[in-house]
């Protein structure tokens, strides 16, 4: 079986520092990491490979540091991996991203099965899957929490929805995009890390992607960030500290205020 | 587009270095140097005390004018429509006013027509109807298939459904196929008064930056909405027109639904009135008893922080927040809950908030509206016995 995994370096932290003088970012010692949702898709591809034999691929595009992303993926059992990077991805929308993505799968030739996570921790947009598939003409399909077999006929997949399970075959080539519940990831081995610090990860460029120019980066983006701030926290109610029984008074009067007892 | 720099005014300040959220800008040669990671979100430009820095703007020129109207996907499940279509007809009717285009719902399913009237009777002017054995149950393919159709056809403005699974699943799809841009999990969304583009506001970074994205050059302006971000729209006595509509392509779905079942205990969470949640500061899973006496006494659902769905105490379909279920009930009674910001995103909106913590510089107090700092053990238990001298009373 061959799988692909597409995953996406994010700063270790949402929780982006404020600097209470200048109410700016604080990036410093921010590092990156594999988006914890792609966790998830890696290890799931490593499992498959070992019941189903193959070979599995991880891609990622970003800027060069971007690299030590896919030399976390090796570590954990990945076969080889791919950067994307070019000045000309800048400012890509989820559309633009998919694309290249998308461009970069048909270079590698025939696959079974692409596995990205559900969303990524900074964007969290969980577009870029469905896009991906739709790109390269495959089904897929989205929150996929257990693989049940894989048939002739197909990979069995389950799957939660608002209020109900789905069982679902999945003829491939195609796509999924998993969440959390599908699988606990494995940390690298000493082996595995020594084999992703030697490991060649080759670049591809625009240039090497054979896709129109004009769907690479911000110019193949339908969609612009035309201003961004940070959320204000409003005080808006009263905090009361003291003895619990005042306490549970409180509370308790003001449940009955609302008219809940 | 491309950020460019008059090196003549730069005096080296560094100022648009710090205020990049993106750390798109390097500092190279005594100059900034804008790298990849830019998102053009122009923070820079404002920014610059000379005004060193400006944006260049290709003109490209594509004929929307040919599109208009404002539509939303109807989500309905097993023949009932899904409470947050008649948000989304909210939002679609107060984008009406600044627009002053017609609102138009599409309705696709098996035998739903009796779902249409539910909607113009609320204000919407027109239901597109697409009654089929095929989209009986949900599938990305044909449902992505069917209203990439029907956008077609009639060339709307605006389209958009809600954040939910089936929103987030096959919107996409849908965006992919018309190559246009899609916004995911807007919490708002207005009209630009001067260039009557679709202002599409998300957060972003789990909810530490909010980010207002346009669509500039393509139509339709696609963005899926988070549920629960407005009231659901009232009964006006309206009338709208139905339209039956024909799909010319073949709705296969290539994926095969092999069977359903409804998931037993399912907390459903976006339905209850009163919210008891617990977090992290439970201790562990067995202590979750407590708020579940608390939570049949005041006929409560139970939720829960991302910490402490991770730990294993209580499972997902608990989670509130950025990665779980957004809610909105009149009361959330968070024990234990620091307050995240990824758990505020979730919560937030919230009638009437309380918050019980030990820690005074929880986060949870800043968006409180009671907050009491003490030790759940103790206070929960007390409530419990109050609560139930109280019943015993009345009875």
């Amino acid at each position: 079986m061959e799988i692909i995994v597409c995953i996406k370096q994010v700063p270790e932290t949402t929780e982006v520092k404020i600097d209470p003088e200048t109410k700016r970012i604080v990036r410093e010692g921010v590092k990156g990491i594999v988006n914890p949702y792609d966790t998830y898709a890696l290890e799931e591809a490593i499992r498959l490979k070992e019941r189903f034999g193959g070979e599995t691929t991880v891609i990622t595009m970003g800027p060069a540091q971007a690299e030590g992303a896919l030399r976390e993926a090796l570590a954990m059992g990945i076969d080889r991996a791919i950067l994307l990077s070019d000045r000309q991805f800048g400012g890509s929308d989820t559309l633009a991203t998919s694309y290249a993505l998308a461009c970069a799968v048909r270079k590698l030739g025939s696959f079974h099965l692409i596995i990205c996570g559900r969303e990524t921790l900074d964007g969290s947009t969980g577009q870029v899957g469905p896009e991906l598939a739709v790109h390269l003409g495959i089904p897929y399909l989205t929150f996929v929490s257990r693989i049940n077999n894989l048939t002739e006929e197909g990979l069995e997949c389950m799957r939660l929805m608002e209020d109900h399970y789905e069982t679902l075959l999945l003829p491939l080539p195609a796509l999924i995009t998993v969440v959390k519940e599908i699988n606990e990831p494995r940390l690298p081995s000493l082996r595995g890390l020594l084999k992703a610090k030697k490991a060649e990860i080759p670049v591809w460029t625009t240039g090497e992607l054979e896709g129109e120019l004009n769907r690479f980066g911000q110019e193949g983006s339908p969609t612009r960030v035309v201003d961004c701030w940070h959320p204000e926290m409003k005080q808006e109610g009263k905090v009361v500290k003291g003895e619990v029984d005042t306490l549970v008074e409180t509370l308790y009067a003001q449940l009955k205020q609302i008219g809940v007892i | 587009m491309i950020i460019r720099l008059r090196k003549e005014l730069c005096t080296g300040c560094q100022k648009c270095v710090e205020v990049c959220p993106f750390g798109a800008i390097d500092w190279q040669d005594n100059l900034p140097v804008i790298n990849e990671k830019c998102q053009f979100c122009r923070k820079c430009i404002k920014e610059c005390p000379e005004n060193a820095l400006f944006l260049e703007e290709e003109e490209v020129k594509v004929d929307t004018s040919a599109y208009r109207g404002i539509w939303f996907f109807a989500e309905q499940r097993k023949g009932k429509l899904a409470s947050v279509s008649l948000e989304l007809l909210q939002v679609a009717l107060n984008l009406k006013e600044s627009l002053g285009e017609e609102v138009a719902a599409v309705l696709m399913g098996y035998r739903i027509d009796s779902l249409a009237q539910e909607l113009t009777e609320r204000g919407c002017d027109k239901v597109y109807l697409i009654d089929r054995p095929e989209l009986e149950n949900f599938l990305e393919e044909p449902y992505a298939l069917a209203l990439t159709e029907l956008i077609n056809r009639y060339k709307p403005n605006i389209v958009v459904a809600a954040a939910t699974m089936m929103g987030r699943s096959f919107f996409p799809s849908v965006a992919a196929r018309l190559k246009t841009g899609l916004t995911a999990d807007c919490t708002q969304l207005s009209i630009d008064p001067e260039t009557k583009l679709l202002v599409q506001t998300r957060p972003t970074f789990g909810g530490n930056l909010m980010a207002r994205i346009i669509c500039r050059w393509h139509r339709p302006q696609m963005a899926t909405i988070r549920p629960k971000m407005v009231e659901p729209a009232p009964i006006k006595d309206c009338k709208g027109q139905v339209f039956q509509e024909g799909i010319t392509g073949k709705l296969n779905s290539l994926v095969r639904l092999l069977s359903q079942r409804q998931a037993e205990n399912i907390v459903d969470l976006q339905e209850a009135e009163i919210i008891v949640s617990g977090g992290r500061g439970l201790g562990e899973g067995k202590n979750f008893e407590l708020l579940r006496e608390l939570a049949e006494l005041l006929g409560a659902a139970i939720g829960a922080s991302r910490a402490a769905v991770d730990a294993g105490w209580i499972p997902y379909p608990h989670q509130v927040g950025q990665t779980g279920r957004t809610v909105k009930p009149k009361i959330y009674l968070a024990c234990g809950i620091s307050g995240a910001i990824q758990h505020l995103a979730g919560m937030r909106t919230s009638d009437f908030i309380i918050a019980i913590n030990k820690d005074p510089e929880a986060p949870i107090f800043k968006v409180c509206h009671l907050g009491l700092v003490g030790d759940i053990f103790q206070i929960i238990p007390l409530l419990i016995r109050k609560l139930k001298e109280n019943k015993k009373e009345n009875s």
